[in-house]
């Protein structure tokens, strides 16, 4: 694996340079091991595609997402306004996340703070890369003949309509795409949303990361393929819970993709 | 002339009064806080158009949408047959616009007919999905009592106006073809889809004095029921029949994701931020100032309210939401029904014993619990699930929002996660210096 080049805001500025596209990291890719490797993959993904892209490093802080969700508005609006300067102050005008809780909240929750930017989710960027050829990936790659199924992320999927960009990815892994029941709008939720992320679940007979990886299993996908820190986590736990994670593998389609090109 | 004045009574008396709950609601629903929704009509109209009058979020489950799409339309255009009614019914006349209309009164009656027979058809399967399937959405705790009852009320009621439609026209049918029709002096037949063989085959047989008291009581059966079920509406889930049409023209036309911003918040934030900022140069806020959430029905929009009212408590929320799958308290079809139930008790103490009045009871707490509220993984499968695009995620995150911001109550986990986030920028407790470190580990 070639080794990444991931320029800060603050370095290129200090050069005189303006990045295309912010890459917003989020919480979840700077912090958790297992996301770090998402967030990689998709770094891989711009350097071989030579985009002029920037992160903002140690000046990132949270979006708020989970405490505007756990209902804390004071707390949410604190975080967006401090990262409305930063990122105004670096006259940011575009940005990627591979996190679907980043996208919404950057591109829904703060116009009406102030913070208006175009943001897209990173398997947007991706599908943009290989429409105009920047990226392209090997024939018969390893996905080749796989049966990959794909979760789709409540905040990226039902709160923002997208559907198309990371399916659009996984049938350009030459591999067989196999939709799970309940999908699309019909979705279910891997039990992360809403700050259950960040506490234990109410009393019931099951745990909804359970129940989801039911509905994966069912579609004998060796892989199942996620938009979202936040829904892999809760996959793999899933997964392991059926004790399948020597045969199933839960996988970002940026981690997909990368994989597939040879970065 | 005694008939034609009880008709008109009951006409007076039964519009009257179904006027009087009409203002009753909308008074109720206008106790909710004000919320814009009046911003791009022409987006609202084909909303309202695709969703409420062509039912397309019906679809999704072809098998009860085809069955409620019979009822449906059976309900509409069987109103057509009552203008006559009501002016049979007052001036004493008899299918008063058969003769003039002709042909096309005959074939407005047997389409009326056909579509009473799906209708018929449809209210059976409904029955038996409620009662001998027992569809588990039907099952759930929040169903026990008045709102089983209520349901299937409804569906009697509209046996009974589909035998009253074929009692009235086969037993004229019958008199018709003996020559003692009060439509025709001469003998022949009305020639309608159904009726022209129920005539014949079911009252063929009988007298002409039953046949003529059949058709009276089927005439006045269907008034009845006509009466009854407008009266009945207001006090039922079966009020989605209208206020599906404004419910869906005021729909949230945002992005499912995007939670409403809290302008007070954004104020006070402001002043936090900014260094040179006057706190006393505020202007005093006009009033009281308002509670952050909502702790009861006045603390929400009156979007919510029209919501729960609109609600017809089919479950298909419920039978979606992750939380009552995975069997957490957590109900969205609960959440609607629980804010319409507390917003009556709550309006009706108010005009019993005047506005200052305080039961001493809110939805928080006494309705709906903290565990409901906190299962919610704000996944929006309830919001996309509602035929009548309502809205249960923003009555549960208002609830929240008073929780946390008024009573400071919540998982204990939510606090720790709250306070990182102050501090550290991050939900977990990492250090922000150490955010960039994964550019340079392997």
């Amino acid at each position: 694996m070639s080794t990444i080049h991931v320029p800060t805001m603050a370095e290129m500025m200090a050069q005189g340079q303006t990045p295309d596209i912010l890459f917003w990291v989020g919480c979840s890719g700077s912090f958790d091991d297992r996301a770090k490797k998402i967030t990689k993959a998709l770094v891989r993904i711009l350097n071989e595609c030579k985009v002029n892209f920037a992160v903002l490093g140690a000046e990132e802080s949270c979006t708020g997402d989970p405490a505007k969700r756990a209902g804390n508005e004071f707390t949410f609006q604190m975080q967006a306004m401090m990262n409305i300067q930063v990122l105004d102050g670096y006259e940011v005008k575009k940005i990627v996340t591979a996190c679907p809780h980043c996208f919404n909240t950057l591109k829904n929750e703060y116009p009406e703070l102030g913070g208006k930017y175009e943001v897209i989710h990173h398997t947007q960027l991706i599908q943009e890369l290989i429409n105009s050829g920047k990226l392209s990936l090997k024939d018969g790659g390893v996905f080749k003949g796989k049966k990959i199924t794909f979760h789709d992320p409540c905040y990226l999927g039902r709160a923002n309509d997208v559907y198309e960009a990371p399916r659009v990815l996984i049938e350009k892994l030459d591999a067989e795409l196999v939709e799970m029941k309940r999908c699309k709008t019909n979705g279910l939720c891997c039990g992360a949303g809403g700050a259950q992320m960040f506490k234990e679940a109410e009393k019931g007979n099951k745990e909804v990361n359970v129940e989801r990886t039911e509905d994966a299993l069912e579609t004998q996908a060796s892989i199942i393929a996620t938009g979202c820190p936040f829904c892999n986590t809760m996959m793999t736990d899933g997964v392991k819970n059926f004790n399948k994670e020597n045969e199933i593998q839960v996988l970002d389609v940026a981690e997909l993709i990368a994989n597939a090109a040879e970065l | 002339m005694i008939a034609a004045i009880i008709f008109s009574v009951l006409l007076i008396v039964g519009f009257g009064w179904f006027g009087l709950n009409i203002l009753k609601i909308r008074s109720n629903i206008l106790l909710g806080r004000e919320v814009n929704r009046k911003d791009n009509p022409g987006e609202r109209w084909k909303v309202m158009t695709l969703v409420a009058l062509g039912q397309k979020k019906m679809f999704k489950r072809p098998i009860p949408a085809i069955l409620h799409l019979g009822i449906y339309v059976a309900f509409v255009i069987t109103q057509v047959e009552l203008i006559e009614i009501i002016y049979d019914g007052i001036t004493g006349s008899h299918r008063a616009f058969m003769a003039s209309l002709g042909g096309f009164y005959t074939l407005v009656i047997s389409v009326i007919e056909v579509l009473s027979v799906a209708a018929l058809i449809a209210t059976i399967a409904f029955l038996s999905r409620r009662n001998i399937l027992k569809l588990a959405r039907f099952q759930k705790p929040e169903m026990k009592g008045f709102p089983t009852f209520d349901a299937n009320l409804i569906l009697v009621m509209e046996l009974i106006l589909v035998c009253c439609i074929f009692t009235m026209n086969g037993a004229d049918e019958a008199l018709y073809l003996r020559g003692a029709s009060h439509a025709s002096h001469e003998a022949g037949s009305f020639g309608f889809a159904i009726s022209s063989w129920v005539g014949p085959h079911v009252f063929g047989g009988m007298s002409t004095e039953i046949l003529l008291v059949l058709e009276r009581i089927g005439w006045w059966g269907h008034w009845f029921m006509v009466l009854a079920f407008l009266n009945y509406l207001p006090y039922s889930k079966h009020f989605h029949i209208l206020l599906a049409f404004p419910n869906t023209y005021y729909s949230n036309l945002e992005k499912k994701g995007k939670f409403t911003n809290m302008e007070a918040v954004t104020n006070e934030v402001k002043l936090m931020l900014d260094p040179t900022a006057d706190p006393f140069a505020a202007p005093a806020p006009d009033g009281a100032p308002q509670r952050f959430g909502a702790k009861d029905v006045n603390d929400l929009t009156w979007k919510n309210l029209m919501d729960s009212y609109t609600c017809t408590e089919c479950g298909r929320c419920t039978a979606s939401c992750p939380a009552n799958i995975t069997g957490k308290k957590l109900s969205p079809r609960k959440i609607m029904m629980d804010t319409r139930d507390r917003m009556v008790e709550y309006a009706d103490g108010k005009r019993k014993n005047g506005k200052d009045y305080e039961d001493g009871k809110s939805l928080l707490f006494d309705y709906i619990s903290e565990e409901e509220v906190w299962a919610c993984t704000s996944c929006n499968a309830c919001v996309e699930a509602c035929p009548v695009n309502i809205d249960p995620l923003a009555i549960i995150v208002d609830l929240r929002r008073y929780l946390v911001m008024e009573e400071s109550k919540m998982p204990t986990e939510l606090t720790g996660m709250l306070t990182n986030i102050e501090n550290n920028g991050a939900p977990w407790q990492f250090s922000p210096a150490d955010r960039g470190n994964w550019i340079h580990e392997d």
